[in-house]
């Protein structure tokens, strides 16, 4: 059991308390590790989308690991949960990139525990910023993890957003935001389809249809699987805190969404 | 040169137990009781922001009393070395008899080689996922473990609480008379205390992956009414 002196105590930083037990984070191994044998082929995650409508925010990301221009791994989970109001989504390299979540989220948690209260939003991006800007000497090698954090924000009673930089910068976005390598296409979707006060349907159905266009036109980002029963993670945030899409309510969103992309290729035909 | 005084380790032993218990028994007593969704904990307690109860883990809860800056290193502690396990390992391997051997050792530790005990009493609780596996750890200032079935009493005036929570059919208690039943085991038959009085949690198997949730005062008065 760790017990420190005053003065010398991590107080309710856990990454500072993993240091001081010799857990602490390998970003430097695997660094120099890249660095000597070049670029690593690690699989790689890609395209989440965080916009906000009136109750709170959505969050959706595909599911889709790739490692160059294979599939490695088909049921990803991107968008995950932070704590009660708050999640995460990535894109990047997927190992540092799942560990860091976890990581996130134990830090939320363990913080809450020790002080008795949770960070307020803000903070918990900060947090995450700091992780960010830890991992640049891996990014400098390929490893590279790029972020969107979003929750309810308690004390404002609004949903917020944020995406980040490989070198930690925080940047509040005020309606949406995308990150990933198919974030081009789902970003424009996002931003064209976009309006303030949207209700909650239509904020999931225009999220569904971003990453729909997404994976229509970027190998790296998986479209919903029908076959396997593979679709998006998505969810939302409000003051009653986080809450994920089941796949029933998604495929037959996604069913809607395919239907009128063959009408649309109908009028095409027969022009 | 002069020689210090020989006293029996006897003595000193003894000297230092009554310091403790001395010190504790000054505190306000505190309950745990199980009930058919999990454990309850009910302190008397006055303050709404200094706690004695608090969450360690998933299913693990922690509550103490006794000298607060004391019981509240111990609560980080516990805190820290569940989440580090939990982050090394994984969380289905965070128990709460590996927690309590652990303040046991600490408290022992100090008991016998510091200048001064520690005067606290903590309980470790966990719930399991079926009723026969919760568990209730009760430890005391100099490290002495006790693993206890229905109910646990800690603080001043223990003795007259278990006899007054003897006598409650504990197999079959629901929320409310758990909240109830604790209630009036810690105000015995003189006195009553209200919501206002009271800090009470409940480790609940039906609360989700973090089972440890804080009662509302109002919440509190509604089960001591029905």
């Amino acid at each position: 059991m760790p017990f420190f002196t005053p003065g010398d105590d991590p107080g309710s930083n856990f990454p500072e308390l993993l240091r001081r037990v010799g857990l602490g984070p390998q970003d430097a191994a695997l660094a120099s590790a890249a660095a000597a044998g070049g670029r690593l082929d690690v699989p790689h995650a890609t395209t989440c989308v965080a916009l906000r409508y009136t109750d709170g925010v959505v969050m959706a990301g595909d599911r889709r690991a790739t490692s160059g221009n294979l599939i490695s791994h088909r049921t990803m989970e991107k968008v995950v949960q932070a704590d009660r109001h708050s999640g995460v989504a990535i894109a990047g390299a997927a190992g540092p990139a799942v560990e860091m979540i976890k990581l996130f989220a134990l830090q939320l948690e363990h913080y809450e525990k020790v002080e008795g209260q949770a960070l307020s939003l803000e903070g918990k991006a900060n947090q995450l910023s700091m992780m960010v800007r830890g991992n640049l000497p891996a990014a400098m090698q390929g490893m590279v993890v790029v972020p969107l954090f979003a929750g309810y924000d308690l004390l404002r009673r609004t949903g917020r957003l944020w995406s980040f930089d490989v070198t930690g910068g925080r940047y509040e976005e005020f309606d949406h935001a995308a990150t990933g390598s198919g974030s081009l296409h789902a970003g424009t979707v996002v931003k064209v389809g976009f309006r303030d006060g949207m209700s909650r349907d239509e904020a999931i159905d225009l999220a569904c249809r971003s990453l729909w266009e997404a994976a229509d036109a970027d190998s790296a980002t998986g479209g919903p699987d029908a076959l396997r029963g593979i679709y998006p993670v998505v969810a939302t945030i409000t003051a009653d805190g986080w809450q994920r899409l089941d796949d029933a309510d998604l495929a037959a969103r996604y069913q809607t969404i395919a239907q009128m992309a063959r009408e649309q290729m109908g009028e095409v035909r027969s022009r | 040169m002069s020689m210090p005084f020989y006293v029996a380790p006897e003595q000193v032993m003894k000297d230092r137990a009554d310091y403790a218990r001395k010190g504790i028994a000054r505190g306000r007593a505190l309950v745990a009781v199980r009930y058919d969704d999990g454990i309850a904990l009910v302190a008397e307690n006055p303050s709404n922001t200094l706690r004695k109860i608090s969450e360690i883990y998933d299913r693990i809860a922690f509550a103490g009393v006794g000298k607060y800056n004391e019981f509240d290193q111990l609560r980080v502690a516990g805190v820290r070395a569940a989440d580090l396990k939990g982050f090394q390992y994984s969380r289905d391997d965070v128990d709460a008899r590996s927690l309590a051997n652990q303040y046991a050792q600490i408290l022992g530790q100090i008991f016998t080689h510091e200048m001064k005990p520690m005067e606290v009493e903590i309980l470790v609780a966990e719930v399991g996922a079926h009723g026969a596996d919760d568990q209730l750890f009760h430890i005391l200032y100099d490290g002495t473990v006790m693993d206890e079935r229905q109910y646990s009493v800690l603080g001043g005036d223990a003795e007259a609480i278990n006899g007054r929570l003897a006598e409650v059919d504990a197999a079959s208690l629901t929320l409310a008379g758990a909240v109830r039943a604790a209630t009036k085991a810690l105000s015995g038959p003189d006195r009553s205390l209200a919501a206002d009085d009271l800090e009470v949690a409940v480790l609940s198997r039906s609360n989700g992956r973090r089972c440890f949730r804080r009662l509302t005062d109002d919440e509190v008065a509604g089960h001591l009414q029905s």
